[in-house]
């Protein structure tokens, strides 16, 4: 019955473009979310009233994260393509997504970061201080454990955003489920081949705000 | 070393000056021979005084201008004192306290704690010194991703403590703090007094010199407040833990304090053992706050009703300080003179240093014996007052 339905789609080819949004979601994942941590703690301890307050810093940062927040991931990628060209060698492949969807979506998720940890009981960091402890246990046993439900619930989101993005890089070149769409799908005017590569999508956009609400409610005893 | 409480009493009066309120001169130069005589006192014996505060400013830079939260501060606290700071919210107290673990430095002057001085030292030192100043809080900042285990096992984390140790410590303070099988609950489970209870065991894990009490009991009910409170003065006794508190709740400076400072406005306008302040309250602020404890039953309306109730012989009001509080001062009365004796209402509240309250009676019979029975009560350890009508 599916064969009746989705008479133009090649499973073979459909599986190796989800491979490769799920390659190019989960690197990019994981090094927007070591960036964001940084680059959202440092907004955090700069910020007025916190443990490094320091204008300049705070302000350079928040420039730089708005800035780059505020450009439109398609115009992004085009503007990123001579660094790309650089450190990755090339500019088509999944690979060569990654710096854009990494500088897309990190200061985004700094600024999650820095919400989340703007939630934490300013006491409970008092008390952390009365207690001796220094900036770094406060970072690893505070800052980081207190925020986690919040820190979380921002990473699932961009993800979901990252899922997204990747869709977009594809059109330009970068492969996965985008690129079928687009390419397959639009421009041969194969229409069960966008729809499936659409419902790909969102099955992966569920499962993500699955695993993420499910971990959420784990790590949240409040 | 480990003061009992009878030490405590006759020692810590010896430090206390009493001065005259208004002659701003000679309270300096008081509290300033206070504080002198502390630090000799501490050089001497080597031990007794465990908290200097010398001339201590800290001015906030705010918009409207410059606001002196503490203004020109001298105190000392003896080892294993309970030194209670009361004033309304503003007066500089919460300054103050945190003064003395260094969350936050004056802008002038020193604070010396267990040997160090915390207005100076940064860095590594300044956290060692905190490990050894205990802190619980209005709204007991534990951690809510820790269990009651994880919370109390936090500061000796940071001190460094190896594992099983920190566990054998974890188990010995739940049970100092009433908390036996809570361990594993996490503080959304627990009631208010729990909580703080949690907050204190943590304070104590790495055996501080001093505990500072930040309106440890103004989020707890009347009931809660007076379990943490007994509590305090539990490890106070055992352990001679010297503790600070602030607070503006008479109710808690009654229950447990040996000396008292009133704030108002960054300063000290009143200090001395509890019982001193009240029974002589000097500054209309302090005043006020005795009358928190004291009252409905002193209002000048209660007594205004008790003269026209009772027109005949004489209404005598008795304040008990301290011992006398026990004699049997009526029963020796209606034994020795033949009048009659009323009891119209009193009060007798329980302090630190013994109890305080008043009683109201009328004493009625022959003009003579009346005249002669009040005679007698002048003569006792008792302050009695006949009461006529303003």
């Amino acid at each position: 019955m599916i064969e009746q339905w989705f008479p133009n789609v090649d499973w073979e080819k459909m599986w190796e473009a989800t491979y490769e949004t799920l390659y190019m979601t989960s690197i990019s994942v994981v090094i927007t979310f070591i960036l964001g941590m940084l680059l959202g703690l440092l907004l955090f301890l700069t910020s007025k009233g916190q443990l490094w307050e320091n204008k300049a810093v705070y302000g350079v940062t928040a420039v730089i994260v708005n800035v780059f927040r505020s450009i439109p991931f398609i115009i992004l990628i085009v503007l990123l393509i001579p660094f790309t060209k650089t450190i990755m060698g090339t500019i088509i492949g999944e690979n060569a997504a990654l710096p854009a969807l990494i500088i897309g979506a990190a200061p985004f998720y700094a600024r999650m970061v820095e919400i989340a940890l703007r939630e934490i009981d300013k006491g409970v960091i008092e008390a952390a201080r009365a207690m001796g402890a220094s900036t770094w246990t406060i970072i690893q046993k505070v800052l980081i454990p207190e925020s986690l439900p919040a820190l979380v619930s921002g990473l699932t989101v961009t993800a979901i955003a990252l899922v997204g993005y990747t869709a977009m890089a594809g059109v330009i070149g970068a492969g996965g489920l985008g690129n079928l769409a687009f390419l397959d799908g639009f421009q041969r005017s194969r229409n069960d081949v966008t729809i499936m590569a659409t419902i790909v999508i969102l099955v992966i956009v569920f499962i993500i705000q699955f695993i993420g609400d499910t971990a959420v409610r784990k790590l949240d005893k409040r | 070393m480990k003061p009992g409480n009878r030490l405590l009493k006759e020692k810590v009066p010896n430090h206390t000056k009493q001065y005259a309120p208004g002659d701003e001169r000679k309270e300096i130069w008081t509290q300033s021979l206070s504080v002198i005589m502390g630090r000799w006192l501490f050089l001497w014996k080597g031990s007794d005084p465990v908290i200097f505060i010398e001339q201590a400013k800290k001015i906030f830079q705010t918009k409207n201008g410059p606001v002196k939260a503490v203004d020109d501060i001298n105190l000392s606290v003896q080892e294993g004192e309970i030194f209670g700071m009361i004033g309304y919210s503003g007066a500089g107290k919460s300054t103050l306290i945190r003064m003395l673990n260094g969350l936050e430095t004056p802008t002038e002057g020193s604070v010396t704690v267990a040997g160090r001085t915390i207005s100076t030292i940064k860095g590594s030192e300044l956290r060692k010194a905190r490990q050894e100043i205990g802190m619980i809080f209005q709204h007991f900042n534990l951690l809510w991703s820790r269990t009651v285990r994880e919370n109390i096992s936090f500061p000796l984390e940071i001190a460094g403590v190896a594992k099983a140790e920190r566990n054998k410590r974890v188990d010995e303070l739940i049970d100092l703090v009433g908390l036996n099988g809570r361990g594993d609950s996490y503080p959304a489970q627990l009631s208010g007094g729990q909580k703080q209870r949690v907050g204190i065991a943590r304070a104590l894990a790495n055996n501080p010199k001093v505990l500072l009490c930040d309106e440890a009991t103004s989020a707890l009910d009347p009931q809660t407040t007076d379990s943490i409170l007994e509590l305090l003065v539990d490890i106070n006794e055992r352990l001679g833990l010297t503790i600070v508190l602030i607070t503006h709740e008479m109710h808690v400076i009654r229950k447990i304090c040996h000396r008292v400072a009133v704030m108002e406005e960054g300063k000290i306008v009143e200090l001395g053992p509890v019982l001193d302040v009240f029974r002589r309250p000097e500054q209309p602020i302090t005043k006020r706050f005795v009358q928190q404890v004291t009252e409905p039953e002193e209002s000048k309306e209660t007594i205004q009703h008790l003269l026209a109730e009772h027109p005949d012989g004489k209404i005598v009001k008795l304040t008990f300080v301290g011992v006398s509080a026990e004699q049997p001062v009526v029963t020796e009365l209606i034994r020795s003179f033949n009048v009659g004796v009323n009891i119209l209402q009193g009060k007798i509240s329980q302090t630190q240093n013994g109890a305080y309250g008043t009683l109201f009676m009328q004493v009625t019979g022959d003009s003579v014996e009346v005249a002669k029975a009040v005679a007698f009560l002048d003569a006792q350890q008792v302050d009695s007052e006949v009461i006529t009508y303003d």
